[in-house]
């Protein structure tokens, strides 16, 4: 029989969020169209290090598994990504899987994201309806302004952009280009454009985009290829013309 | 306290609508999550959402999409409740318009519809190939808006331990605890709405989310809530095999034209289209998976050898294939490797979805008074087979009923005195020491393990063919598994997001929902719907046209089988084909 094959990890581990970090090496068998989620379930189920030591199984957060719900987001290899959608076969061995620690970590690889959706509190992330009863049929939309605000609406508040982003992290306040962006989709809508003063004069205060400095890295993160950069700069405009005619407005 | 305080566990389609419509009403919201609630399994939907919109020139009518949910459950649905939703939909459409999903769209900007399996009209709403994501993220948003006004507080990585009874034995609180620091506590409410989704991870590898474990369905069953329908369980027929899990290939392929197929004597055979020559793709799931099961393990036709075959675009130009699939189909490309624009997918059925689920009355109330329950976690709508795009459907319809049901609960007298002090401290205490004893484990077992022997023992045998021998055989090894829980170990003794701890008391929740699924299914004599038993080929309503009850017997573990008379009263059952065009009115 031929000896098994096998994918050497060499995982972060942090117990709490305060105690210090650690490094904890795995083998865990190979298989084919193996990714990182799945080989982490194979350690919940053997969780042994390389050298034989008895562990406590690697926590991590995860539940679609199909890069949709944004939960698996870590960083491999260097690169946050989700975990579910990397395969072994795509990433150089030994695999080293770190928390993005953009965000305070609460354990291992789980991490602590819940300044993403208050950010989205902020900007106004909804759109302001009377009610869930019927009004009138909302009104017809070009189908390719549309097509801009699915590709936006793809957004699941994963991080990746807030972990590659130099501007994101305790030298600034900035609350990323994820949150930011989703400014420019509910601005886009027939009647939620209505609230695009407020939503364009909540991203003047501090932390909005002026604290973006434009270095691009989120676009070449996103796993949902959302054009960040692009809706970035057209939300600098609107957002300089807001302030403009709040000058001339007074 | 002040009244309408209602706790909803489960932040899914239902679980957010529910939400809603109580704030609306004036009441509060404890909205309890595993994961943030944008983070829901609902978004792993991708299809579409059915309703009569009626824009393509078809005559459609919300009767023939109440017929083609009725005549596709297999005439096992409440046709009262059913009618209710079927009629309901087009608003809600309006309603998710205007919360901003960004609907795909005809050129003229109106509302784009496809064709879905099941039904002969475009009748299927969708954004994409991620219409339960955008259906969600709208949802989140306006509960956001919620949020920010002070009537929601979400407890986002909370897990639902068990519900709390008053002295009238009115559901009155839950106990929960706090997925990062462990700490367990009680919380009063005057009704509670489970919104906790399916139970598909019981048989390890299939569609849904790792969350959707059915534990929260099964700690309420062990209280006493009564189960409908368990035994009739989806298989998608479209999903890419996978050893982790089995990603869904949505039925909007076969919608926008996919062709499923195998090689039979050297040639393409499109086996569904000369089976099927009415519906052809386009049969509902339950048919489409037992044809390929046939093909595959009856034949040996599967591609080389093995249980697949081919769900093909390849022919559709890749331009009205990425406007209208995108999504999915860079999903495959990403997971397998191959580009579906040119060459066919490779696909096998998988469990998806739970027609059954908690047994609850047309406004969602279960047998418990103020505990509701709406979205996949109750057995309501879908009968013995769910048509697909219905399931966002009755997950957002559910919750217009199920959240103003609980804010009539809150108004009523019927709901008994509020939990005392002393019974939210016992509550509690019962809880932690349950979960102590679980910590202190120090068997042999690994529970990851013995929940993938599970998975494996549901899937061999709950499934799309049923056997009595084999099922007999099957709850003996439940039996097993049960006691063999007992002997397992916990490798984490720490209190501080224990993950290990936690999976450990889902997994028994899981084994005894095992339990109720194989019962229900080896008392059911008959094949109906996704039901099917080789021995009783034939549907019997003599016997069977009822809704399966199972009720927790604590001396045993096991389920106790009944049957409910439910109303059929408005279609009157006819045989189900769809080989030729379905009939009715």
């Amino acid at each position: 029989m031929s000896e098994q094959k096998t994918v050497h990890f060499i995982i972060e581990r942090q117990d709490s969020p305060d105690s210090k970090p650690y490094t904890e090496e795995f083998l865990v068998p190979y298989r084919p169209a193996l990714n990182v989620v799945a080989a982490l379930m194979e350690i919940q189920k053997n969780p042994v290090t390389k050298d034989g030591k008895k562990t406590t199984p690697v926590v991590w957060e995860c539940n679609c598994l199909e890069k949709v719900c944004g939960a698996c987001m870590m960083v491999i290899n260097g690169k946050a990504r989700q975990a579910c959608a990397t395969l072994v076969d795509h990433v150089p061995q030994p695999i080293h899987l770190a928390p993005a620690r953009t965000f305070p970590v609460i354990r291992d690889l789980q991490i602590d994201r819940s300044v993403m959706f208050e950010s989205l509190k902020r900007i106004q992330g909804w759109i302001e309806i009377d009610g869930s009863w019927e009004v009138n049929t909302a009104p017809i939309q070009n189908p390719y302004t549309a097509a801009t605000a699915y590709e936006i609406a793809h957004c699941m508040t994963c991080g990746c952009c807030l972990e590659a982003c130099p501007n994101v992290g305790p030298q600034s306040d900035f609350i990323g280009p994820a949150p930011t962006v989703q400014a420019y989709l509910f601005n886009l809508h027939p009647f939620g454009k209505f609230d695009k003063e407020k939503r364009l004069n909540s991203l003047m205060e501090k932390g909005g985009i002026t604290s973006c400095g434009n270095s691009q890295n989120c676009v070449q993160v996103c796993p949902k290829n959302i054009k960040l950069t692009t809706y970035l700069a057209q939300l600098n405009r609107d957002v300089n013309k807001q302030a403009l005619k709040n000058i001339f407005d007074k | 306290m002040s009244k309408k305080n209602i706790i909803v566990v489960g932040g899914g389609l239902s679980g957010l609508m529910a939400t809603i419509k109580i704030c609306e009403a004036g009441g509060e919201v404890k909205l309890f999550s595993y994961c943030p609630v944008k983070r829901s399994h609902s978004l792993c939907a991708q299809g579409g959402i059915n309703a009569c919109m009626n824009t393509k020139g078809q005559n459609d009518t919300t009767w023939e999409h109440f017929d083609d949910t009725v005549y596709g459950g297999d005439f096992l649905a409440d046709q009262t409740a059913v009618k209710g939703m079927c009629e309901t939909a087009p608003k809600l459409i309006k309603m998710f318009d205007r919360m901003g999903v960004p609907f795909t769209r005809t050129a003229e900007g109106a509302l784009d519809l496809r064709n879905f399996g099941g039904q002969k009209n475009k009748r299927t709403v969708f954004a994409g190939s991620t219409t339960g994501q955008q259906l969600l993220y709208a949802l989140d948003e306006q509960v956001r808006k919620w949020e920010v006004k002070g009537k929601v507080n979400k407890y986002e990585f909370w897990e639902f331990i068990k519900i709390i009874k008053n002295d009238k034995k009115v559901c009155r609180g839950i106990v929960a605890q706090n997925m990062n620091s462990m700490e367990i506590e009680a919380f009063r409410a005057d009704a509670v709405i489970l919104a906790t989704g399916g139970p598909g991870v019981i048989f390890g590898r299939c569609t849904a989310s790792t969350i959707c474990n059915g534990s929260a369905v099964s700690a309420v069953y062990q209280q006493g809530a009564e189960i409908g329908n368990s035994e009739f369980i989806q298989i998608h027929p479209t999903a890419i095999p996978g050893s982790d899990k089995n990603r869904l290939m949505s039925e909007a392929c076969r919608g926008e034209g996919g062709r499923i197929w195998t090689y039979k004597d050297g040639k393409p055979w499109y086996f569904l289209e000369t089976m099927y020559p009415a519906y052809g793709n386009l049969v509902p799931r339950d048919i489409a998976a037992r044809a390929i099961y046939d093909v595959c393990v009856n034949q040996g036709l599967g591609i080389n050898g093995e249980n697949r075959v081919y769900l093909d675009l390849s022919h559709i130009p890749a331009e009205y294939l990425e406007r209208k699939l995108g999504g999915i189909l860079e999903m495959y490309s990403e997971f397998v490797g191959d580009d579906p624009r040119k060459v066919p997918m490779q696909i096998y059925p998988s469990v998806h979805y739970s027609m059954g689920g908690i047994w609850v009355d047309t406004k969602h109330n279960t047998s418990i008074p103020a505990l509701l329950a709406s979205g996949e976690c109750d057995y309501q709508y879908h009968g013995a087979n769910r048509l697909g795009a219905n399931s966002l459907l009755s997950a957002a319809y559910s919750g217009t009923i199920s959240g103003p049901e609980a804010i009539r609960w809150s108004e009523s007298d019927d709901i008994g005195d509020e939990l005392t002090d002393e019974q939210l401290a016992a509550a509690k205490q019962e809880c932690v020491d349950e979960f102590e004893n679980i910590i202190n484990m120090n068997g042999k077992e690994n529970a990851h393990k013995l929940h993938h022997e599970l998975g494996d023992l549901m899937n061999r045998y709950c499934t799309i063919v049923r056997v009595n021998k084999e099922l007999d055989f099957c709850m003996g090894e439940l039996k097993k598994i049960l006691a063999r829980w007992s002997d397992i170990g916990v490798n984490d003794k720490g209190h501080w997001a224990n993950q290990e701890a936690m999976f450990v008391r889902q997994l028994r929740n899981m084994i005894l929902y095992a339990m109720v699924i194989c019962k229900a299914a080896r008392m059911r004599d008959e094949s109906r719907g996704a039901h099917y038993k080789p021995e009783f080929p034939n549907r019997d309503d003599e016997k069977f046209l009822k809704t399966t009850i199972a009720s927790y017997d604590p001396e045993t573990h096991e389920p106790k089988i009944t049957y409910r008379e439910f109303d059929h009263s408005l279609i009157k059952p006819r045989p189900r084909r769809y080989d030729v065009a379905k009939g009715g009115k």
